[in-house]
C-alpha cells in the first residue's frame, strides 16, 4: 500500500493568502457556476451525456475516498451503487416515499453495509489483493441475492413510477428538462466539496497517514479502525447518492444494472485515468470517460466508410476504456492530475 | 505463502487433522442434503455431477494458482483469455473438421505465446509494478479481450460438439462422456503440472524465484525470464482447460466472467499458488455448487460459493492447505 500520491508540500512557505482547502473549494465552486448554464447551451443529446458525466463523478469521488486517500483498493463499489439504488426504488415503488429521503435511506443502508463489511475485512487483516477480492465477493453476492428475492422482483427489478408533470421533491421532469443536469450538479459538486473538506479534516490527515503507513501511524495512537470505517462510510454513501440519482434518471434499475462488476469498473476506472488520491482526478476522469463513451456511441451508430463493419456492434466502447486504462496505468501510473501535479512540482 | 505444490514431507498432522475435518463436513453436508431432497438418487447424481464439473473448476484454476504464487498478480484476464482460447478451439474446429480435443495442438501453444508477450508487453518493467497497476492492467486486458470478441464475433453462443458424444452411467448417476475425460483432463494436468514443479529444473527454478526472488537472482536465475515463463505456463493451462470444456458449455465472449468468479474462490481456497490445492479446491466448489441448489431451491448456485469464499478469506485466508505465512 504505497499509493502516496497527495504529499504536504516540502518547500518552505511563507503565510499562504489561503489554505489548500479553501483554494479548492473556491475552484470548485468556479467550475459549478461555469456548469450551470451548460444545458441551456448544448443540443439535448449531449445534455444527456453531461448528466451521465455528473453520475460517473458521483461514483469516481466516492471510490476514491476509500481506495485513494484511504488505500483500500475496492473491487466492489457496486455493493454500494446498489444499495443506494435499490433502498430508493423500493421505498418509492411499494412506498410511494420520495427519492430525496429514499436517496439518504440509501446513503445510511449502504454506509451500514460498508462499516460490517470493512470491520470484518480489517478485523481480519485483508489487505492487497485479498481484500479486492473479498469486496468484489460481496458485490456478486448482493447481484445474485437480488436476482433471486421476491422481495425486490428477482431480475426485473423496480420501475419508477411516472408522476404527472414536474415535480422537485418526486424528483421527475420532463425528458429533456434541464432540471436533472442542476440536480445532478448540486449532487456532484456537494460530493467533491466533501471529499477536499474530508481530505484536509484531522480524520482525514489520519486516513492519509494510515494508508501511508499503518503500523506507524497505529504506534503514534491513531485509532486505525474507527478511522478507517470513517472512511468506508463516507465513500458508500456517496456511492449511494450516485446509485439513487441513476436509478431516478434512466427511470428503472435491475440486479445488473445495480449490483454488475461493470458498474464496479465504471466506478475505478475514471479515478485511475484522471489520478488516484487526488481531489480532481475524478473529475477530469469522469469527463474523459463520459464525452468517450458519447463518441464511441456516435461511432457506432454512424461509422464511417472504412469502420462500417462495426454498424450496430456493441462492445466498442468499452474496448477504448480498456486501451485508455492500460496506457495509462503503464505510461501515466499516476493518471492526468497525479502526473501533471508532479512535473508542476518540479 | 506460497506453496506451489506440496512437499510430501508437508503432509504433516495439520493437513491430515483439516483433511479430516473438511470430509467431515462435506459428508455432513450430503446427509443433510439427503433428507432435504429425500432422493438417494438426486442426491447421488448431485455428488457426480458436483465432483465431475469441480475437476473443471480445478483445471481452470490451475493457471490462475500458478501465476498468483510465483508473480504475486491475480490475474483477472484469465477467463478472457480462456475465452479467446475457446474462440480459436471452435475456430480450429470449424475450419478443419479435427476432432475437437486436437485443437489443443493449437491452443496451448498460442496462449503460451500470448501469455509470453503479456508479461513482457503489459505486465514486466515500470508501470506494472505495484498490486493494483497490475490488477488494473489485468482488468483493462479482459476488458479488452472480452468485448474485442465481442465485437468481431457478436454475442450469439455457438458451441463445439463432441463426435461421438456418450451418456455413461455410474451406479444410477448419468454424466456425459465430455465431462468425464474433462475431468480425467484435470487430474492429468495437475499431475504434469506437480512433476514440472517437483522434479525437473525448471520447476525448482520457478519455486525458487516464488519462495525468493533476489535471493534466485543472486544464485543465477534470470529472474524476469522466468516470471514470463510462468506467466506464459499459466496461460498456456488456459488454453488447455478451454479445449476440455468447450464441449460442456456454449461459447459466449463473456463466459470468462463466470469462470473468473469460480476460479478466484477455487484459487483462494486451495491457498493461493498451491497446484494440488486448486485441483482439490475445485472438487469442493464444484460439490458445494451442486449441493446449494439442493438446499435452496431457486437461488442461484454461486450463493453458496461465495459464502464459502467469504468464511474461507476471513478464516483461513492462506487456504485450506495453506501455511500462515
Amino acid at each position: 500500500m504505497t499509493a502516496t500520491i497527495e504529499r504536504p508540500a516540502e518547500k518552505p512557505v511563507k503565510a499562504p493568502p489561503l489554505r489548500p482547502q479553501h483554494r479548492q473549494l473556491a475552484v470548485l465552486a468556479v467550475l459549478v457556476l461555469l456548469a450551470i448554464p451548460l444545458p441551456l447551451v448544448l443540443p439535448p443529446a449531449l445534455g444527456a451525456v453531461a448528466v451521465r458525466i455528473l453520475i460517473f463523478l458521483l461514483m469516481a469521488v466516492g471510490w476514491n475516498i476509500m481506495s485513494g486517500f484511504g488505500g483500500m483498493f475496492s473491487f466492489g463499489h457496486a455493493a454500494y451503487f446498489g444499495l443506494g439504488a435499490y433502498t430508493s426504488a423500493y421505498l418509492l415503488t411499494e412506498h410511494g416515499v420520495s427519492p430525496w429521503i429514499g436517496m439518504v435511506a440509501g446513503m445510511g443502508v449502504a454506509a451500514a453495509v460498508a462499516v460490517v463489511i470493512g470491520y470484518f475485512s480489517f478485523r481480519y487483516r485483508l489487505q492487497g489483493a485479498y481484500f479486492a477480492l473479498a469486496t468484489f465477493a460481496f458485490a456478486e453476492a448482493l447481484r445474485l441475492i437480488a436476482t433471486s428475492s421476491d422481495f425486490v422482483n428477482r431480475a426485473v427489478g423496480f420501475q419508477v413510477p411516472l408522476i404527472q408533470g414536474e415535480s422537485l421533491w418526486q424528483l421527475q421532469f420532463a425528458a429533456d428538462s434541464p432540471a436533472y443536469f442542476w440536480v445532478a450538479l448540486v449532487l456532484a459538486g456537494l460530493a467533491v466539496a466533501v471529499s477536499i473538506v474530508f481530505l484536509h479534516s484531522r480524520a482525514g490527515k489520519y486516513v492519509t497517514a494510515i494508508r501511508d503507513d499503518e503500523l506507524a501511524a497505529a504506534s503514534l495512537g491513531t485509532p486505525v479502525m474507527r478511522h478507517k470505517l470513517l472512511t468506508v462510510a463516507l465513500s458508500a454513501a456517496i456511492t449511494a447518492v450516485a446509485g439513487a440519482y441513476y436509478t431516478q434518471y434512466y427511470l428503472f434499475v435491475n440486479p445488473d444494472l445495480a449490483f454488475g462488476a461493470s458498474v464496479s469498473i465504471q466506478a475505478i476506472v475514471p479515478v485511475v485515468i484522471g489520478g488516484i488520491g487526488t481531489v480532481w482526478g475524478p473529475v477530469v476522469g469522469s469527463v474523459i470517460m463520459g464525452s468517450l463513451s458519447d463518441v464511441t456511441a456516435t461511432l457506432l451508430r454512424t461509422p464511417p466508410e472504412f469502420l462500417s463493419f462495426l454498424q450496430g456492434r456493441s462492445g466498442l466502447d468499452v474496448v477504448l476504456y480498456a486501451i485508455l486504462l492500460i496506457f495509462i496505468v503503464r505510461l501515466l501510473p499516476k493518471g492526468i492530475v497525479g502526473t501533471l501535479k508532479e512535473r508542476w512540482r518540479r | 505463502m506460497t506453496t506451489l505444490s506440496p512437499d510430501r514431507k508437508r503432509l504433516d498432522a495439520g493437513t491430515l487433522k483439516r483433511g479430516g475435518a473438511l470430509a467431515a463436513v462435506v459428508a455432513a453436508a450430503i446427509a443433510l442434503a439427503l433428507l432435504q431432497s429425500g432422493s438417494a438418487l438426486v442426491v447421488w447424481q448431485s455428488v457426480v455431477t458436483g465432483i465431475l464439473t469441480g475437476g473443471l473448476y480445478g483445471l481452470i484454476a490451475m493457471g490462475l494458482t500458478l501465476i498468483f504464487g510465483v508473480l504475486d498478480i491475480v490475474n483477472f484476464a484469465h477467463g478472457a483469455l480462456l475465452a479467446v482460447a475457446m474462440f480459436l478451439a471452435f475456430g480450429v474446429v470449424q475450419a478443419t473438421g479435427l476432432h475437437p480435443y486436437l485443437a489443443l495442438v493449437v491452443t496451448v501453444p498460442v496462449l503460451f505465446l500470448i501469455g509470453a508477450a503479456v508479461h513482457r508487453g503489459l505486465l514486466s518493467g515500470s508501470g506494472g509494478g505495484s498490486l493494483e497497476n497490475q490488477l488494473l492492467i489485468t482488468l483493462g486486458l479482459s476488458l479488452l479481450l472480452e468485448n474485442g470478441l465481442l465485437l468481431f464475433f457478436g454475442a450469439e453462443p455457438r458451441s463445439i460438439g463432441l463426435p461421438g458424444e456418450i451418456q455413461i452411467p455410474l451406479f444410477g448417476a448419468v454424466v456425459a462422456g465430455s465431462r468425464l475425460y474433462a475431468f480425467a483432463g484435470a487430474l492429468l494436468l495437475g499431475a504434469l503440472l506437480y512433476w514440472l514443479l517437483r522434479r525437473t529444473r525448471l520447476g525448482t527454478a520457478i519455486r525458487a524465484v516464488a519462495a525468493n526472488g533476489p535471493g534466485a537472482e543472486l544464485v543465477g536465475i534470470n529472474v524476469r525470464r522466468l516470471h514470463t515463463l510462468t506467466f506464459a505456463i499459466g496461460t498456456a493451462c488456459a488454453g488447455a482447460a478451454a479445449v476440455l470444456a468447450a464441449p460442456l458449455i456454449s461459447i459466449t465472449p463473456t463466459l470468462g466472467a463466470q469462470f473468473n468468479i469460480t476460479a478466484f474462490v477455487v484459487v483462494v481456497l486451495g491457498g493461493m499458488g498451491n497446484v494440488v490445492g486448486a485441483l482439490v479446491g475445485g472438487l469442493l466448489i464444484g460439490l458445494v455448487e451442486q449441493l446449494t441448489t439442493i438446499f435452496l431451491n431457486g437461488q442461484s448456485s454461486l450463493l453458496g460459493v461465495f459464502v464459502v469464499f467469504v468464511l474461507v478469506l476471513f478464516l483461513r485466508p492462506q487456504g485450506l492447505f495453506g501455511r500462515r505465512a
